[in-house]
């Protein structure tokens, strides 16, 4: 079993097939999306995949330390270009491939006119333990 | 023949046996600890043999295993044992030593996260992995969290009464976390502001506790079945539970009558005049609006500003509603949303469109989100032309 991260961007992505912002679509077309997703992810559960799923605020700050006994330096809202997660799920899979499969499930969610997004979304693997056998 | 153990009678319990324990000299760290292993002994045993006295029964086991445990990190620290004595039958119990568990458990050198996981778990009588599920931490976490804020109120002698605002505040906040996973916290802050009302005699605490009951009222029709959000305005009123809102009138109006006013009073009588419309047309806004201001002077809250901005736009028209709300902070949160909301009320489609569909975009939980994104959708729709 591995462990994957998938990323979704509010910015930052290739541009999606089926690209029109959420609210210019009709309230049936949002609600079959919101449906389509927690499908999505009641399926993983049942299927004993899911490991957890987060959806991110738009808005954030970068942040750094400027010393000692300083305040941390702040500077944010992000500018209008910086690239921004929008959420995440992580799935524990037995391959590459299922975990690409699943990404694609997830990219082909319901958008304007009741067609897929097609949405670029990230995978990511997570790093694991040293296994005790590669000793 | 095994019966289930009545859980929520069982917790009932919890902080006068604590309290007992605490009365008997032990530390109230390790009497907490002590009191949570005797109740899962309780959980186990009970439904094989209850015991005539529950409650002198969880007095006894915490009390041994109080002693255990002293004896044992006596051991470990190579001292020398100090003895310790089964307890006499104690006194009878104060309705004191609860109020001083909740006051102890709300002490303000904790801070608001620290002090709602202990009064879950020394008053509440939940278990670590409950809350823990609850607030969706990993156990670990919340373990350490609650063991540090024992270490952090184990040295505080309470000899006189706290504030008892602060043991409302910490129950406000575990109500508002509403629940996820097995454990209700709505429920359990209602059931500890329940029994903090039967031990102590304020009015706001009655004001607390009417609020919570008013608001639970509503649950059943607050969300679809697929977790989508209900306005209040298009919730079907017969499901809210009437049970619940005649108890919190009765608690309220008895509060209101002792005639000192308080913001959870104030906040619940609201909650009352929405409670109290057959249909959202009936509402009393304006009685609403007085409310408000009562709470504004109570409270000087800029959210509570914004609140009364919203009941001015339904009391006076949404035009007044929009002026009320123009001496307010932008950045409040829910301040677009509002707006956006008075604008459709007035008629400017458009305006409210984009302004839902920004406030979509700085919303905080994903219910709300989707929400505020379906009204952008769905005023687009009326609109004659999208505005591109």
């Amino acid at each position: 079993m591995a462990k994957y991260l998938f990323l979704k961007h509010y910015r930052g992505a290739p541009a999606a097939v089926n690209d029109v912002p959420m609210d210019r679509w009709t309230p049936a077309e949002i609600e079959a999306h919101v449906r389509y997703m927690e499908d999505f992810a009641d399926r993983l559960r049942d299927s004993g995949e899911f490991v957890a799923s987060q959806a991110l605020a738009a808005e954030g700050a970068w942040v750094r330390s400027d010393g000692d006994g300083k305040p941390p330096i702040t500077d944010g809202p992000f500018a209008e270009t910086k690239d921004l997660i929008a959420g995440f799920m992580i799935v524990d899979v037995d391959s590459y491939e299922r975990a690409v499969e699943l990404a694609g499930e997830l990219s082909a969610a319901p958008g304007a006119g009741g067609r897929p997004i097609h949405e670029w979304l990230e995978v990511r693997p997570l790093m694991t333990a040293s296994g005790t056998l590669h000793e | 023949m095994s019966t289930a153990v009545d859980e929520t009678a069982l917790r009932d319990l919890i902080p006068g046996v604590l309290a007992a324990l605490v009365h008997r000299g032990a530390d109230f760290a390790t009497a907490e600890d002590a009191v949570q292993e005797a109740l899962i002994r309780a959980v186990q045993t009970w439904p094989r043999r209850h015991p005539d006295d529950p409650r002198g029964w969880l007095i006894t086991t915490a009390w041994r295993r109080f002693v255990d445990l002293v004896r044992a990190d006596a051991a470990r620290r190579d001292r020398e044992l100090k003895s310790f004595d089964e307890p006499a039958p104690g006194p009878a119990e104060h309705a004191d030593d609860t109020l001083y568990l909740y006051f102890l458990c709300a002490h303000p050198s904790l801070t608001p996260s620290s002090a709602v996981a202990l009064t879950l778990r020394a008053v509440g009588g939940l278990t670590t992995r409950q809350i823990a599920q609850a607030y969706l931490v990993p156990e670990s976490t919340m373990a350490q969290r609650i063991s540090r804020a024992k270490r952090t109120v184990s040295d505080v002698r309470l000899d006189r009464p706290g504030d008892v605002r602060t043991v409302l505040r910490v129950l406000y906040l575990v109500f508002n976390e509403g629940y996820s996973g097995d454990v209700d916290l709505a429920a359990e802050a209602i059931r500890l502001a329940r029994q903090l009302a039967a031990v102590v005699d304020d009015p706001e605490v009655s004001g607390l506790l009417a609020l919570f009951l008013l608001h639970h009222a509503r649950r059943p029709a607050r969300m679809r079945g697929d977790g989508s959000l209900v306005p209040l305005a298009e919730q079907n009123r017969g499901l809210w539970r009437t049970d619940l809102i005649a108890e919190g009138v009765t608690v309220l109006q008895a509060a209101l009558a002792r005639d000192r006013l308080g913001e959870y009073q104030a906040q619940a009588a609201i909650a009352a005049l929405h409670a109290d419309a057959q249909t959202a047309e009936e509402t009393d806004w304006v009685q609403i609006v007085e409310w408000y201001d009562e709470l504004v002077r109570l409270t000087d809250s800029p959210v509570v500003r914004l609140n009364r901005a919203v009941a001015v736009g339904e009391a006076d028209g949404p035009r007044a509603g929009l002026t009320a709300l123009a001496n307010l902070d932008p950045t409040l949160p829910r301040y677009t949303a509002s707006k956006a909301y008075l604008c459709e009320k007035a008629g400017d489609t458009e305006a409210a469109a984009a302004l839902y569909a920004e406030a979509a975009a700085q919303a905080y939980n994903v219910a709300e989100r989707n929400h505020l994104t379906l009204r952008a959708a769905t005023l687009r729709q009326a609109l004659p032309h999208d505005s591109d």
